[in-house]
């Protein structure tokens, strides 16, 4: 078994696998500084929430929550983090490309290219994911009439295990090395043969345990929005976001299973001398392409749908209207949740597949436009008489829908084969997905996150930082990849670690000043934050509804109790909370008192915090060999799940009169809202 | 018009069948407009969802494999290297294994802790030894040289039929651990739902392998 | 948006934007053509969003609230059927060009072609020419107006043999012998990549392309019979060990059928079961 020894010296031992003390960089100051930085804010974070006591209430009420609004928050704040860490390396590779110029820059080629693969893999799976997984996480059951998902212990778990990945990554800055294949390691390089170090291990390692995480969730969301909703809630009076949820969810128990099955088989070529991607004994490298894209283009499905909901709640919200044409939008999203499955050889048209092929594929990604398109201008016709209310999240829509327009139109350009036959891989091709990513799922995020802040805290956040957030990033976003376009088209390729063709590099330092502007964009969110936090008490949203909102999540305090829902909502209409507004408004009465009853919440759990402890723990051990601690970690895993199958008390009850109790603040606040009377008329 | 009022009785049965057109008893009320599902249903569902991925991962191996099934570098073939007898054998027993697990599925039902278990150890001798004749067949292959290291085509054919024994053991390892449960407490309605969730997978398990023997042994020896 | 730019870059040089041969001018085709087509629908629709916001806003006490138009079947009529006239334009289009720019099909040309066969390797490309039985690296030199076929192959990872002015790219795969139909209609020196991330010099992987008048092509492919190396299977050896070569070679002579066994046995000269590859280059 020759394979299991180290490649570069001699054995491995027994007890480190093949960890060494060369495996940290110590002759790298880059990374070592960077490390020691983040290290030192950390251990400061937690220092300080030790010294003030934070530390049982964080355990208690957040780390081993399984309450869906607190696992989504958890979610965006870790996205939001990962956010910072992907988007230094983005100024990292700009800066090299600006001077890099017949110069070796000052990243050599060992580190831009781990770089750019560690960007795009941060990016997509604990970036871009994490958002859109957090936000439907909180908002789905107050939108749907429930009190929590379908599986709330099993969210906790799914959190926790993407977390791991992106510790596992993390990790890998310090302690070994990243991929260098870029993000979707293509084999033959991602073979033992051609990348003999650890960094594909941890790329594999990480996304598997992640996966095992996005795929429960992805389970854990279907099951809520298709067997869970408040009573009377049909599918067509589902508001749009849930839509565009049950989509991505599908799409997630659909493809992700592909990729947990190609990244094993990368596995075995490496750990066991496998040759499923080899050059030699008949493996397949084309195979591999087939199966990454078959999954990796419902990925991309995977993250813009739930932005295309966020949209579609923001639009209509702060137009004062009623979505135009709802049932058209619920045919549209499920169309493009079934075409995703049937375009992927665009990815790859450039392989050889032959003109029948490459045409048909070419056809099936144009008419995806198509339902996109409607989209699109249903929302136009959403805003045609509406009353529009120009405030962050409905700034973010209005550069949504320029932005990603443009970014379309790229995409069905490149779908035309012969065009990519010139533009594949070059820097136009990278336009084009950011152009998609940040003007589709990043301003969908931030849209989200800036509308749904306030149910979450109770604030809401500063209008004037988030509108200067939202100039700095749509003016940078433009700076940075206006020039991507031009330099594709002057036939300059991606992940170039330094290029001698002297008329680019003006356009890459144009790119290089747009990442600044961006970076002034995330600098003012910060503040925002900050802002907001600092003022809150003068932000605060007493009535639940700070936006005139039309779905149920507005019906709840801000924030909701944590069982959201003292008494299930009875829904009647396509806007449930909207009639129940407009009804309370015209007879100037609130609705009817329900009938509260007793019910049963779930109770915290740490299964998911010591099951992706475990897991952290089997993943670093299986980059590095160290077998005794894979046998560990899977057995701390397997005991943790037996424990918690054995508990005996996995819910706590709420009584009818706590119930009611907390739903009369609720509605004396919106009675304060509607300005009407709380006592009604005898 | 008030519009938050409790949800109208399901149950009702309607002598126009509207919203219960074939007459199930359902009420008037279409299911989609219930409410929230009882747990029991809640749990099985996800859990088919959940299978249904798991369907596509083994997809994925047999897409590798049918693209891989001629690539054996000079090496064996099916033909060469597939024992008809000895699959015949892994089948019967894991079917013998399903039908046991059927079985404890109605002690279940019956709530005969003495049956369940009788059933459930049955199931998990079924099981070990079928993974026994597994294990078998691939330490003579690799003997012979005919490892997975050998071919693309022997890769895809350990890489399919390992994966359908992983999760055969991690089958066993969680019926140990329902045997242990039902032991300690009886049938929970909790652990109920944790049987039905377990006989689905032990029953998944037996589909994914009568498409496994179909695709790899009876087509692989037959004429590759 | 994007219009400006392109009508920009129309003066710049060396880009796809200028085309040095039919395929490339086919490619350029293609692309404006379908963007010309697409701007029709996104520029109205950026349009139409920044005008419907900014007259709807509700400051606007001129614009008319109508909370109730939710629904029309005109307007729905209207928004599937649009796109999807374009696309079924544009798919016929894809369709089209698909077949006729498809990389594997010959040039239509009374001259005859020059076989070219393109070996990807760590962080170099060879050109043989076995018609001529030379080869060279890092520089390829065609006849103006001939059309070169091409068969493209990887001694190492996945690349992509990649001309800009000459047009379409090709994927270099180990195993795989693809077939790729170009050709240069002026004289010129154009440069030449690989379009497919390779690992560590990936970005010292650019080439020339020479397109000489076919006679002055002639008297180089015979002058190079007469000096430089042969590439036989050690100096092919020590050619794929270095990392990347500051200046381009000529081979006097090249062992017979290398591209052959090249592509038989996976991107190794022979057949092997042990790993050469880069491991040895840490």
């Amino acid at each position: 078994m020759s394979r299991l020894q180290s490649v570069e010296t001699g054995q491995i031992s027994p007890i480190f696998g093949k960890l060494r003390w060369d495996s940290i960089p110590f002759s790298e100051p880059l990374p070592l500084v960077a490390a020691g930085l983040v290290g030192a804010v950390v251990l400061a974070t937690l220092g300080w929430a030790w010294k003030r006591g934070y530390m049982p209430y964080l355990w208690k009420e957040w780390i081993t929550s399984v309450d869906h609004k607190k696992i989504g928050i958890m979610y965006c704040a870790m996205a939001a983090v990962m956010l910072l860490r992907g988007f230094s390396d983005a100024l990292l590779m700009r800066s090299q490309q600006a001077i890099a110029y017949n110069s070796p820059g000052y990243l050599p080629p060992e580190h831009y290219d781990q770089i750019f693969s560690a960007h795009g893999t941060i990016m997509i799976f604990f970036v871009a994911m994490p958002f859109m997984i957090g936000l439907m996480n909180f908002v789905l059951p107050l939108q749907l009439g429930i009190r929590d998902v379908a599986f709330p212990t099993l969210n906790s778990v799914s959190f926790w295990l993407t977390a791991a990945g992106a510790l596992l990554v993390n990790v890998s800055l310090v302690v070994g090395e990243f991929a260098k294949t870029g993000w979707v390691v293509y084999p033959p390089l991602s073979e033992l043969r051609f990348s003999p170090g650890v960094g594909v291990d941890y790329y594999l390692w990480a996304l598997q345990i992640s996966g095992v995480g996005t795929l429960l969730s992805g389970v854990n969301l279907v099951t809520t929005i298709l067997k869970m909703r408040a009573p009377g809630m049909g599918y067509t009076r589902m508001p749009m976001f849930c839509w565009t949820s049950l989509a991505t969810n599908l799409l997630i128990v659909a493809a992700f299973p592909i990729l947990t099955a190609t990244l094993a088989m990368l596995t075995l070529d490496r750990y066991l001398g496998f040759h499923f991607f080899t050059n030699e004994a008949g493996g397949n490298q084309m195979m591999f392409v087939n199966l990454i894209w078959a999954w990796g283009h419902p990925e991309v499905y995977i993250l813009i749908l739930p932005a295309f909901g966020i949209f579609s709640e923001v639009v209509s919200t702060f137009s004062g209207k009623p979505l135009f044409g709802y049932r058209s939008m619920i045919l549209a999203t499920m169309v493009i949740c079934l075409l995703s499955f049937m375009v992927w050889l665009h990815h790859f048209f450039t392989m050889g597949a032959g003109a029948d092929v490459n045409g048909f594929f070419g056809i099936t990604t144009m008419i995806i436009a198509v339902p996109t398109g409607v989209k699109v201008f249903n929302w136009l016709f959403t805003m045609y008489g509406g009353r529009i209310r120009f405030t962050t999240p409905m700034l973010w829509s209005i550069g949504f829908m320029v932005t990603f327009v443009i970014g379309g139109m790229t995409g069905v350009l490149l779908a035309v084969p012969p065009a990519d036959f010139v533009l594949h891989n070059s820097v136009f091709l990278v336009a084009h997905f950011h152009n998609v990513i940040i003007g589709g799922v990043l301003f969908g995020a931030f849209a989200g996150t800036t509308y749904w802040w306030p149910k979450a805290f109770g604030f809401t956040l500063d209008e004037t930082w988030g509108k200067r957030a939202f100039w700095f990033w749509i003016t940078g976003f433009y700076l940075a990849f206006m020039p991507l376009y031009v330099l594709g088209l002057m036939g300059m390729t991606r992940r170039l670690q330094h290029y001698d063709v002297p008329g680019w590099q003006p356009w890459l330092i144009a790119a290089g000043g747009g990442a600044l502007l961006i970076l002034c964009g995330i600098a003012c969110q910060i503040r925002m934050i900050w802002v907001s936090i600092r003022n809150r008490e003068h932000l605060v949203d007493a009535s639940g509804d700070p936006w005139d909102g039309r779905t149920l999540e507005w019906i709840t305090s801000s924030p909701p109790p944590a069982f959201n829902f003292a008494a299930l909502p009875h829904v009647e209409g396509e806007e449930a909370y909207w009639d129940i507004k407009s009804s309370a408004r015209d007879r100037r009465q609130l609705s009817d008192l329900p009938d509260y009853d007793h019910f049963e919440m779930p109770r915290n759990s740490p299964t998911g915090i010591v099951t992706a402890f475990f897991a952290t723990a089997m993943g670093f051990a299986l980059v590095w060999h160290i077998w005794w601690l894979v046998i560990l970690g899977f057995l701390g895993a397997w005991a943790t799940f037996v424990v918690f199958a054995w508990r005996d008390e996995a819910e706590y009850q709420v009584t009818a009169e706590e119930a009611e109790a907390i739903d009369r603040d609720r509605r004396e606040a919106k009675a304060r809202l509607l300005d009407i009377p709380m006592e009604r008329p005898a | 018009m008030s519009a938050a009022t409790t949800a109208p009785s399901p149950s009702s049965p309607s002598a126009s069948g509207k919203g219960d057109p074939n007459r199930l008893g359902h009420g008037t009320v279409p299911i989609s407009e219930q409410g929230p599902a009882p747990k029991r249903i809640v749990v099985a569902y996800g859990f088919w969802i959940f299978l249904l991925s798991d369907f596509i991962m083994f997809a994925g191996f047999f897409a590798a494999y049918a693209v891989l099934v001629g690539a054996t570098a000079g090496g064996p073939t099916g033909t060469d290297v597939f024992e008809l007898p000895l699959v015949a054998a892994e089948t019967v027993l894991l079917l013998l294994s399903s039908f046991a697990c059927g079985l404890a599925g109605i002690a279940a039902v019956q709530r005969s802790t003495r049956w369940f278990q009788v059933a459930m150890a049955a199931t998990a001798l079924l099981g070990a030894a079928f993974l026994a004749c597994e294990l078998y067949e691939f330490t003579h292959l690799i003997g012979e040289g005919a490892g997975p290291g050998r071919s693309a085509f022997l890769s895809a054919f350990f890489a399919l039929v390992g994966c359908h024994g992983v999760h055969v053991t991690l089958g066993l390892v969680w019926l140990t651990t329902m045997m242990a449960q039902v032991w300690a407490k009886g049938f929970r309605d909790d652990i109920l739902r944790r049987i039905a969730c377990f006989s689905l997978f032990w029953h998944a398990l037996d589909i994914i392998w009568v498409a496994l023997f179909t695709v790899v042994y009876l087509m692989g020896a037959g004429g590759a | 948006m994007l219009a400006a730019p392109l009508l920009v870059l129309h003066g710049c040089s060396s880009g796809i934007l200028d085309p040095a041969g039919p395929v490339a001018a086919g490619n350029k085709t293609v692309l404006v053509n379908a963007l010309i087509i697409m701007l029709g629908i996104v520029v109205p629709t950026i349009l139409a969003t920044l005008a419907f916001a900014w007259w709807f806003r509700a400051g606007n006490a001129r614009a008319k609230f109508r909370p109730d138009f939710t629904y029309s079947g005109k307007i729905e009529l209207l928004v599937w059927s649009v796109p999807a006239l374009v696309i079924i334009f544009l798919a016929g289009l894809t369709w089209t060009s698909s077949h006729a720019l498809a990389p594997e099909k010959p040039l239509e040309s009374r001259v005859r072609p020059v076989t070219v066969q393109v070996i990807a390797l760590d962080w170099k490309w060879l050109f043989i020419y076995p018609e001529q039985g030379i080869a060279t690296v890092n520089r390829l030199v065609v006849p103006v107006g001939t059309p070169i076929n091409f068969r493209i192959t990887s001694g190492t990872v996945m690349n992509s043999f990649f001309v800009p002015q000459l047009g379409s790219q090709i994927y270099a795969m180990s195993g795989m012998d693809s077939k790729l139909h170009l050709q240069a209609d002026r004289p010129g020196r154009y440069r030449g990549l690989s379009a497919h991330y390779s690992g560590e010099h990936f970005a010292d992987m650019t080439f020339f392309v020479d397109a000489v008048p076919p006679a002055a092509f002639q008297r180089w492919a015979a002058s190079a019979h007469g000096q430089g190396p042969v590439l036989d299977g050690p100096t092919f050896l020590r050619l794929a060990e270095a990392d990347s070569l500051a200046q381009p070679v000529t081979f006097r002579a090249v062992m017979p059928r290398l591209y052959d066994r090249i592509v038989a046995n996976g991107g190794a000269p022979v057949r092997e079961t042990a790993k050469s590859g880069r491991e040895s280059k840490h």
